[in-house]
């Protein structure tokens, strides 16, 4: 499907309208990149993306993207509010799978000779891994709270600071978000789970700021070369799951009322301004709320560790949420089309809000400078700051990457670390890992993955967010 | 023991199952899944349930039966042992689920499955009987 492609510039090239496709697709890649999407089915995805009512401008596809269900990994769709569609496969299963990086005042110095033990004592104390349950049990009545309040609940229950809650995108919080619209099965699932990490390709990870590449950025996000890090990558864990799967499954018999042919059944969707539609976007919310409030108290407990860790008190420590953002979420946003402001029903699935400087929906902080972006990537490189541009809102509903994206299937990860030692391989770069799921080293090792700074590079070039800083792991927590 | 394909996809996990009649191909689905999730052997039946689920085709059914299995993992914590079906037509279909309770000091989990998804699912017949292709997100 590749050769269709024409190039528009060194990081875009376009899939032509064809057939049903409503709008053209846009990929941001590399010629390198470009050769490993071909066996890929996630072009096609671009195209059935393309397909769907009310799309707007073109179905955008980020550097890191990889197929996905229904609308690939690593893709953008704005749908028009008034006349467009909102789908649970366009946001992915786990609502709100985001990313939240932390600073310290503490330097690599520091943790000289103390790294193995810092991990061992991260592991012990953040639950990770398949059905790790956490230390906080809700009522009904106290999660259905939570849900419509986000990172704030965290921060009322004394979990974190109200500084945190500045520094998350929308202020950890989506107002729309309704209980009233999730299944008992989600509530029930997501009573015994707050606070954990979860697996698959989840982490905690500590690190240190490698290099700088944008001074003003970095000093405004508080960041300094040798600093210590700390990066969580979490989501909505079984919650989002849940929703996901209750509003699939109702939206697949609703396509069907409405006589909507899609190409893919994961693609179900409903008109936004249907009833059904506005049901998902206020369930999608209380699990997007789920999960902020779960990186909130992954945080909270972070901090404790280190505290204890160190034997030293927060303004020591000053352990400091830079930002927090979600990177599977569907929202209402604001964009220029054809020249006239419009509200738009953005879904960004493995892409990342870019918001440029200015922008209302950036914080105080960061007004000025533009939203922060984190980037994470596989655990033996290093994980990326950027900044939000104009460039981005122009072209991409102010979106960009998210991460590495998968190159090798986890059989094929299996089948490539057979004989090898991960873990060794990754000490030897400097990298501590403690993990439980039995297959998860061999799984989530580093040639599973795209090279991230290939991916940074296409995002950097073409405009769409700007390099700030590099950061490298030294203590990496799998689930 | 249930013999199933497993399919290399990227970003998952698929698997192909097979049956003689839709009867067998749906037990040997919803064993599959569980036995991708655990040794079955080492399970201890504890009690059964009831299961019974609506579909609007074999597809569609197909992904509403094994949906409910799952849940019955991820959000009760039980294991299926055994499945005996009912009855069972395109749109319906009922069966006696065997489970065990989860016991951490004794079932191993070899792998998380977190949803089933409706991406390329495929229930077919063909001449020596059926087959279905599913889609797991891990």
């Amino acid at each position: 499907m590749t050769s269709i492609l024409k190039k528009i510039d060194d990081y875009r090239w376009e899939l032509p309208k064809t057939g049903d496709m409503r709008v053209p697709g846009i990929i941001y890649t590399s010629a390198a990149m470009l050769n490993s999407l071909h066996q890929e089915e996630s072009l096609k995805q671009v195209a059935n993306v393309a397909t769907l009512p009310g799309i707007l401008k073109a179905s955008l596809a980020m550097p890191d993207i990889h197929w996905g269900y229904g609308f690939p990994i690593g893709g953008v769709a704005g749908f028009d509010w008034e006349s467009g569609v909102i789908s649970p496969g366009g946001v992915g299963y786990d609502i709100n799978c985001g990313v939240r990086l932390a600073t310290t005042l503490l330097v690599e110095q520091d943790l000289k000779n103390k790294v193995t033990d810092l991990a061992d004592m991260l592991y012990r104390h953040i639950p990770c891994g398949v059905g790790s349950t956490g230390s906080i049990k809700l009522s009904l009545k106290e999660e259905k709270k939570m849900l419509t309040q986000g990172s704030q609940w965290a921060v009322d229950h004394g979990l974190g600071e109200d500084r945190d809650v500045d520094h998350t995108e929308d202020g950890g919080c989506m107002a729309n978000a309704d209980p009233g619209e999730v299944s008992q099965r989600a509530l029930e699932r997501g009573q015994k789970q707050l606070g954990t990490l979860g697996s698959g390709n989840h982490f905690l990870e500590v690190g240190v700021v490698d290099s700088i590449y944008h001074r003003k950025a970095a000093q405004t996000f508080g960041l300094f070369e040798g600093q210590v890090t700390l990066i969580l990558h979490s989501g909505s864990r079984g919650f989002g799951y849940q929703v996901c799967d209750d509003f699939l499954a109702l939206m697949t018999r609703h396509i069907h009322k409405i006589d909507l042919e899609i190409p893919d059944r994961q693609l179900a969707c409903a008109m936004i301004q249907s009833d059904e539609g506005m049901r998902y976007f206020n369930a999608m919310a209380c699990a997007a709320n789920y999960a902020w409030a779960n990186r909130q108290i992954l945080l909270h407990r972070s901090r404790e560790i280190f505290h204890r860790f160190f034997g030293i008190g927060p303004t020591d420590l000053g352990m400091r949420l830079v930002y927090d953002i979600c990177h599977n979420i569907a929202k209402k946003e604001t964009h220029i089309i054809d020249g006239k402001p419009r509200y738009v029903c953005v879904h960004r699935k493995g892409a990342t809000r870019a918001f440029p400087p200015g922008h209302i929906a950036v914080c105080a902080d960061y007004r000025n400078i533009g939203q922060p972006i984190l980037i994470p990537g596989d655990m033996g490189t290093a994980s990326y700051v950027l900044v939000g541009t104009q460039k981005a809102m122009d072209e991409t509903f102010g979106s960009t990457c998210h991460g590495a994206g998968r190159v090798l299937s986890r059989k094929a990860a299996k089948k490539a670390a057979k004989g090898r030692s991960i873990y060794r391989e990754l000490e030897d770069k400097g990298v501590i890992v403690r993990w439980t799921g039995k297959s998860t080293l061999a799984e989530e090792m580093p040639d599973a993955y795209k090279d991230i700074s290939q991916v940074v590079e296409v995002v950097h070039g073409a405009g769409i967010s700007t390099k700030v800083a590099k950061l490298r792991p030294l203590i990496v927590i799998k689930g | 023991m249930v013999h199933y394909f497993i399919i290399d996809h990227t970003a998952d996990l698929g698997i192909q199952v097979f049956g003689i009649d839709p009867k067998q191909l749906f037990t040997h689905a919803g064993l599959s899944m569980f036995d991708l999730i655990t040794d079955i052997q080492k399970l201890t039946v504890e009690d059964e349930h009831l299961v019974s689920v609506k579909g609007e085709d074999w597809p569609d059914l197909m992904v509403v039966w094994l949906r409910e299995l799952l849940y019955m993992w991820v959000g009760k914590e039980m294991l299926v042992k055994s499945i005996d079906i009912q009855s069972i037509g395109e749109f319906k279909v009922s069966a006696r689920v065997a489970w065990a309770r989860f016991d951490p000091d004794c079932h191993v989990i070899n792998r998380e499955i977190k949803a089933v998804t409706y991406h390329q699912i495929q229930v077919t017949r063909t001449s020596r009987g059926w087959t279905s292709t599913i889609i797991f997100d891990i």
